[in-house]
């Protein structure tokens, strides 16, 4: 318990020290245009090759599973539709994205630490977190609701594909479902949800990698520890924050 | 000019520095020497503020670091350089852009006047073909001499180089040591250098600062050390054949 509040206080004062007017917004505004690159740009393909093929296996396991003669035929592009929407573009793409962006987070800074960099940076007079950390987080929180769209149309063009190809589903009726009863706030909800996520794992991993004492093995041990709590909180976060939303 | 007073860290409870009282005066090259885990690199880390001792003082030409607002220690941090033992190089950036970094980040230079400055600071540690090369394409005493070059971009005061010959051949460690030792001079700045080499200590070691278990056990010259009585500098700095037999050597020189 003592750890614990140790280590949120030790997050709370990195993320004061984050939060704090760029030294020089030049080289911020290049730093963030990096991030947005390595984080955001570099993270679309992993998106569109996830989001296509689980939009695809949602629409097959409703259409064979729970699509029966007593229920109508848009079932199925209706309900793999509201997963895209509420849940699997925004959480679990974010758990995925945990993975990835946090582990690449804290595996950089971590190495940073254990090779000087970030005391380089300190004897320069550098504010270090603030350089590092803030445009990792300003770059994430910006693209995620890029990402987040990208994910959900992969995953409607997923299930189109089943359609097309697999001749599993009618396309009129999936054309029918995805279209009926449609709720534009809930595509907010993803995104909203989403900048919460995003916030999460940036300044989590980042708070692990940047905190790193040792060598490469406690490199190792941050990146999997800044995963591991990022997708502990993404989901408690989602919980609060799907019963504050959809209310 | 950089003042020690009464410097003391202890970790867990355990006292690494104890008492440490120097001076380190500008335009030569003062050496700390002493054995691994003698707390060498605790105490540069102290005075260049990476740590924060429990006791005592640290003037940079009479300005207090400890007493210092956070304002005021960016300031001075300004007026500092730093070679790392690891280069401590920025890897995703290229020679160039290294050297250029502390410039682009305090200076308000034109870029072109910047470029033209990092550029000299290149050309000044012999790598200027380098520049456009990422630091994982140059070899380690390469790596160094760019270390060098990046600390001296800002015309710093104050050069502190902790084991900059650390990992590299006798031949490369000499260039380094010269390097260091010629910009001391040519800038007059105050330079600290960390170290346990005893080539570094023999070729550059105008001051010398021997620590043993925490405390200041011996200081002088490097001449001074051929004289000295001190048992414990004498195990450390002739502990080898060859440096045994430089001694007996320099002392017959010296009495002939």
């Amino acid at each position: 318990m003592f750890k614990a509040l140790q280590t949120l206080g030790s997050y709370m004062m990195l993320m004061g020290k984050t939060f704090t007017r760029p030294e020089r917004m030049r080289m911020f505004f290049k730093q963030y245009i990096k991030e947005l690159s390595q984080l955001g740009v570099n993270s679309i393909g992993i998106v569109l090759l996830i989001s296509f093929f689980i939009g695809a296996v949602i629409c097959i396991q409703i259409k064979l599973n729970i699509q029966s003669p007593w229920m109508p035929r848009f079932v199925t592009g209706y309900t793999t539709r509201e997963i895209m929407l509420l849940e699997f573009s925004s959480s679990i793409m974010c758990l995925i994205l945990a993975g990835k962006v946090g582990s690449n987070i804290a595996s950089e800074l971590g190495t940073m630490r254990v090779t000087q960099q970030i005391d380089a940076l300190e004897i320069m007079g550098v504010n270090s977190a603030n350089f590092l950390i803030l445009p990792k987080i300003t770059a994430l929180v910006t693209m995620i609701p890029v990402l987040v769209t990208f994910s959900i149309f992969a995953g409607i063009i997923g299930a189109y594909a089943t359609a097309w190809f697999g001749q599993i589903i009618n396309q009129e009726d999936l054309t029918y479902g995805l279209q009926y009863s449609f709720k534009e706030w809930f595509i907010w909800c993803g995104i909203i949800k989403s900048l919460f996520f995003a916030f999460i794992i940036s300044s989590v991993s980042s708070y692990f990698g940047y905190s790193v004492e040792g060598g490469s093995i406690e490199v190792g041990k941050a990146s999997t520890n800044a995963v591991v709590c990022s997708s502990v909180l993404i989901l408690f976060s989602d919980l609060f924050l799907t019963q504050l939303l959809t209310k | 000019m950089i003042e020690l007073k009464a410097l003391s860290k202890s970790f867990e409870g355990k006292n690494v520095l104890k008492d440490i009282n120097a001076v380190f005066q500008n335009g030569i090259t003062n050496l700390i020497i002493g054995q691994s885990g003698s707390g060498k690199t605790v105490l540069m880390k102290c005075i260049v503020g990476l740590l924060t001792p429990e006791q005592g003082e640290v003037l940079y030409d009479g300005r207090n670091f400890l007493s210092m607002t956070k304002k005021e220690k960016i300031a001075l941090r300004r007026e500092m350089g730093m070679i790392f033992q690891s280069a401590a190089l920025f890897d995703s950036m290229t020679v160039l852009e290294n050297v250029m970094f502390p410039l682009d980040m305090f200076s308000t230079d034109t870029v072109r006047n910047r470029i033209k400055r990092a550029q000299f600071c290149l050309d000044r540690v012999n790598l200027i073909e380098a520049q456009q090369k990422y630091p994982g394409e140059i070899s380690g005493g390469m790596q160094k001499r760019v270390a060098i070059a990046r600390a001296i971009a800002l015309n710093p005061q104050y050069l502190f180089c902790d084991e900059p010959n650390s990992g590299l051949d006798p031949k490369t460690s000499l260039v380094i040591d010269e390097l260091i030792h010629d910009i001391t001079t040519e800038y007059n700045m105050t330079t600290i250098i960390n170290t346990h080499d005893m080539n570094s200590v023999m070729g550059i070691g105008d001051d010398i600062l021997f620590i043993y278990e925490g405390h200041k056990e011996w200081q002088g010259t490097k001449s001074d050390i051929f004289t000295s009585s001190n048992e414990r500098l004498n195990n450390f700095v002739f502990a080898s054949d060859l440096f045994r037999k430089v001694k007996e050597v320099e002392m017959q020189n010296m009495e002939g």
